[in-house]
């Protein structure tokens, strides 16, 4: 994927409300993988002794990697939506640090975009969390 | 026999330990996330809002707007059922609650189920506590719009109890 294309992508991410509301931003995307960055913020907190981030603003970042990753592949079409996320939390993310999401689609059939995503704090070798996703498939009419 | 306490005693306790939960997570505020009561069952609510948004084009609401409304429903429900005898025997300590002492369950896992898209109005969600063990938890949750009877999502997962 050439470097307007990719832009041109990172703004259609960028653009959903949610998104944006949770300060998210496209790293990297094409080719059916895409890498989202989701900073630290004191309102998106789940556990008020520990400060880490709340699982429900890493799975919105995980479900929006993934989509992601499922437009920005060839055989996908322009839009998705999901039909099933699984996300497997490792271990507390490091209060105050980003999480970046890196998702890759790695199956597409005429239906269905099969996605798994990775999701780390600055500590790149311990994943805070996996999930396994499946997105629909919305080519024209074949 | 003891007579029965006054009801409004009870449910001002009830109440209070339910807002000491809800009100000490930040995201659950972020996200807009309000809890009904009636008795011992919960009923969550997502009000709608145009940051919810995940396809504006249709519109529909983001999946992981779902996600994380499903999972508050889920930690929030999991925790009040476990506060639940200490409520009703008044062995709450609310001070240390609202000191923050109070610990959540962790999510190990949660897995969510898109039923039909997310429309721009209200959600719902109810969650059950399939299992409750000294370690590990199991809940199911259900989100629904309009109808009780058409979910939109499904989740469940398992929790580490603290």
């Amino acid at each position: 994927m050439n470097k307007k294309v990719s832009s041109k992508a990172q703004q259609f991410i960028e653009s959903i409300p949610h998104s944006r509301n949770l300060g998210m931003r496209v790293v990297e995307i094409g080719d059916g993988k895409a890498v989202v960055e989701m900073p630290y913020d004191p309102t998106l907190i789940g556990d008020p002794v520990t400060k880490v981030l709340h699982g429900g603003a890493v799975s919105a970042l995980m479900d929006t990697a993934s989509g992601a990753a499922v437009v920005s592949h060839q055989a996908a079409g322009v839009g998705t939506a999901t039909l099933g996320l699984r996300i497997d939390y490792m271990r507390s993310a490091t209060p105050g640090q980003a999480i970046t999401a890196t998702a890759e689609c790695y199956h597409v059939t005429r239906t269905v975009a099969f996605v798994r995503a990775t999701a780390c704090d600055t500590d790149i070798d311990r994943p805070v969390a996996t999930a396994t996703g499946t997105f629909t498939v919305s080519t024209a009419q074949k | 026999m003891k007579k029965p306490e006054p009801v409004t005693q009870v449910k001002r306790r009830r109440d209070l330990a339910l807002n000491v939960i809800v009100n000490q997570v930040p995201y659950i505020n972020f996200l807009g996330v309000t809890f009904d009561r009636h008795g011992d069952e919960l009923t969550a609510t997502m009000r709608f809002h145009e940051n919810l948004i995940g396809n504006p084009e249709l519109p529909a609401l983001h999946g992981g707007a779902t996600a994380a409304f499903l999972e508050i429903s889920a930690i929030v429900g999991l925790a009040w059922a476990s506060l639940w005898d200490e409520i009703e025997t008044e062995r709450l300590n609310v001070k240390l609650l609202q000191a923050g002492e109070l610990v959540l369950p962790k999510t190990i896992d949660f897995t969510v189920d898109y039923l039909r898209s997310g429309l721009p109005r209200d959600a719902y969600a109810r969650a059950r506590v399939n299992r409750s063990g000294r370690r590990y938890a199991s809940v199911h949750v259900e989100g629904w719009q309009d109808n009780r009877d058409r979910l939109f999502a499904q989740a469940s997962g398992h929790f580490l109890m603290p």
